[in-house]
């Protein structure tokens, strides 16, 4: 096992682990250079993003695009499809030879994978879930993330830094396509026996037909003041009316009125659509940590006292049975044609 | 493997009971007991798993935890499901750990011991992070397989073949053993401890272990083993509501509407 290393010095730089799957690059490692841009200017050190696979040297111009100072790249017919082992082995090669203090990698499945792996390879301290990141006065990144109804700001005494964010919770910068990073290519020996799991096949997802949430522009989203399963009618109108993905809270998940695909929140997915409209939710900040960069917040619950009403845009204080059958009457009859005139995210 | 069978390692976790009512899986009846604690639900299906293999195969299911001495509620429910014998894992010394603490002590254990596979949750319920496995996996230099909702041996070749939960749909991995899987919902369903288990479980072996007994310097255990701490806790900041809406419905459905067509969220054509 390696020493720890604690707080080095000489440990420099902030990477970020952009992921890529059949060669497109996973939208929160563009997500995770906009928060490391932030950071390696407050630290005055460089932001490195580490791209791995097999040719993939076309998608270093959006790594450049989306703020990398430079780009670490290793390229190998072994990297190209996704292994814990393969990975692992390079990623901890690149930590020992370049000491960077920070490392970012994107919350999705197999980041979540590599990164507690990594961290334990190294011996260093990891974060998970993290929604915001600053520099202390003693130059520690503060890593916050949820801890009951609180927040907490979490310190890694080790080197390098790891933390792991889930997608949507950090914004990427604006393109800038005239930018240019310093472009290194790193050779690492992989051998076939390294790799220890071989992936025989791949079974593509089904459709999902409530809508898939992560990159919706508008959510319907439901709790347990629905109280049942049959309710749900009311919910899948008012979403298809809107052209609304349907998301739910975690006890929602738990009665097996919606899968857990659909579940906003600290052990769901995080979203930040144009407009969430909030129903029979409470409030929790497990729920409320997932969905609060929403750009507009409608909440209708029948307690003034819900906490939802804190973060909401605008508070609908009501029974939602009430309200619903009226919206939905509302939208059917006198607004002619309900059609959402917002373009599409990322357009 | 040996010829006394399969030798499995399930490690589980004591967490508190979420404030959230619980669904009885069989009869689906809200289960109204309010229990301080409980097996992390992840574990579960982690134990589930391990005694279906070995009912299979042959072999043993040793089921392990570090924590307060309470936690050896976990481990008798776990005992009175079906598994074999229990390992506590307790000592003041160990408090305050992080991941990398707690997978260390853990890994201290379970590198004396002999195993073909080592289960462990997808997440805990309480820290949530899923860091555990791989930790460990890692430590042990051993292979890993998260997210897994199928498993096939081949005792013959010493393999594992599972399918996985990946970000593009299901992945079918194979890998040799020895090896460490997460669980994934779906992968089975948790049966409940019958009388006869219950009974069972009180004349099993659980072994009560200290830091000392896991060996290794003080120093790599809780607090002062652990690379990450929480320096501070805060309310998360609140953002200003803008309007308020109450009274009655139709009025308010109306201003709503209205609101959605200024912000132009959606767009009357009459
Ligand atoms: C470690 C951990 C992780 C968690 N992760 C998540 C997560 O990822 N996502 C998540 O959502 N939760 C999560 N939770 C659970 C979370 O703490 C809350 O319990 C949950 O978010 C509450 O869901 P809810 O708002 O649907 O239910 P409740 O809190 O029960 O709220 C229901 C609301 O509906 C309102 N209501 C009832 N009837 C009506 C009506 N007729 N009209 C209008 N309003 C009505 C009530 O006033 C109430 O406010 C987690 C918990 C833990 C411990
Ligand atoms: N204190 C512990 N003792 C034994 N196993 C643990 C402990 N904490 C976590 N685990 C295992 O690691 C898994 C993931 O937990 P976590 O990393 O806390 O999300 C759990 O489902 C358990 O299998």
């Amino acid at each position: 096992m390696l020493e720890k290393s604690e707080e080095n010095p000489n440990h420099k730089g902030v990477w970020v682990f952009t992921e890529q799957i059949d060669g497109k690059l996973k939208n929160v490692g563009l997500e995770l250079l906009g928060a490391g841009r932030k950071i390696a200017d407050k630290l005055g050190e460089e932001l490195v993003a580490v791209l791995l696979g097999y040719k993939v040297i076309e998608l270093v111009k959006d790594l450049e695009a989306y703020g990398a100072d430079k780009v670490i790249l290793v390229e190998h017919e072994l990297l190209e499809q996704f292994t814990v082992d393969a990975y692992t082995k390079v990623l901890a090669e690149l930590t020992i030879k370049y000491k960077p203090s920070v490392l970012f990698i994107g919350g999705t499945l197999n980041g979540r994978e590599l990164a507690p792996r990594l961290a334990a390879r190294l011996n260093t301290g990891i974060t998970s879930d993290c929604v915001d990141f600053d520099i202390n006065s003693d130059g520690h990144l503060t890593h916050v993330k949820p801890f009951g109804k609180l927040m907490a700001k979490i310190i890694c005494k080790t080197r390098p830094q790891i933390a792991t964010a889930k997608p949507n919770v950090f914004k990427k910068l604006e393109p800038n396509w005239d930018r240019r990073a310093k472009i290194v290519r790193e050779e690492i020996k992989i051998n076939p026996e390294d790799i220890r799991t071989k992936i025989l096949g791949r079974i593509e997802a089904n459709k999902n037909p409530y809508g898939s949430i992560e990159d919706a522009d508008v959510i319907v989203a439901v709790g347990k003041g629905l109280c049942s399963k049959e309710n749900l009618k009311l919910i899948q109108e008012l979403a298809d009316l809107l052209g609304a993905s349907v998301a739910c809270t975690r006890p929602v998940v738990d009665r097996g009125w919606l899968p857990s695909s659909q579940q906003v929140g600290q052990s769901g997915k995080t979203v930040a659509p144009k407009l969430y409209i909030a129903i029979g939710i409470s409030g929790a900040t497990y729920h409320t940590v997932g969905m609060k960069n929403s750009d507009i917040i409608i909440a209708v619950n029948k307690d003034p006292k819900a906490p939802i009403f804190q973060i909401a845009t605008y508070s609908i204080v009501g029974d939602l049975f009430k309200i619903l059958p009226l919206l939905i009457d509302r939208l059917k009859k006198e607004v002619k044609e309900v059609k959402l005139s917002i373009t599409t995210k990322g357009e | 493997m040996s010829k006394a069978g399969l030798r499995i390692i399930v490690c589980i976790k004591q967490v508190p009971a979420i404030q959230d009512i619980k669904i009885d899986p069989i009869t689906h009846t809200l289960i109204r007991e309010s229990m301080p604690s409980m097996l992390n639900p992840w574990d579960e299906i982690g134990v589930e798993e391990g005694i279906r293999l070995r009912e299979k195969y042959g072999g043993e299911v040793t089921v392990i935890t570090m924590g307060p001495m309470q936690a050896k509620e976990a481990i008798l429910r776990c005992l009175a499901m079906g598994a074999d014998r229990g390992i506590i894992i307790s000592d003041k010394a160990l408090a305050g750990a992080d991941t990398i603490a707690t997978a260390y002590a853990l890994y201290m254990q379970i590198k004396k011991m002999k195993y073909d596979l080592i289960i462990c949750g997808k997440i805990s319920t309480d820290s949530e992070t899923g860091h555990i496995g791989p930790h460990l996996a890692e430590l042990l230099n051993i292979p890993q397989i998260c997210y897994v909702k199928k498993v096939d041996l081949d005792i013959e070749k010493r393999r594992i073949i599972a399918h996985k939960e990946a970000d593009e749909g299901i992945e079918i991995v194979e890998a040799p053993l020895p090896v460490l899987l997460t669980t994934a919902i779906g992968l089975n369903k948790p049966r409940l401890p019958t009388l006869k288990g219950i009974i069972s479980s009180k004349r099993k072996e659980v072994k009560v272990l200290t830091a000392k007994d896991l060996g290794g310097s003080l120093s790599n255990y809780g607090l002062r083993g652990s690379p990450t701490f929480v320096d501070e806790v805060f309310e998360p900041p609140s953002r200003k509501p803008e309007m308020i809406f109450q009274g009655d419905p139709k009025e308010v459905v109306e201003k709503i509407v209205q609101v959605l067509l200024n912000k132009k969220l959606i767009s009357s054509r009459s």
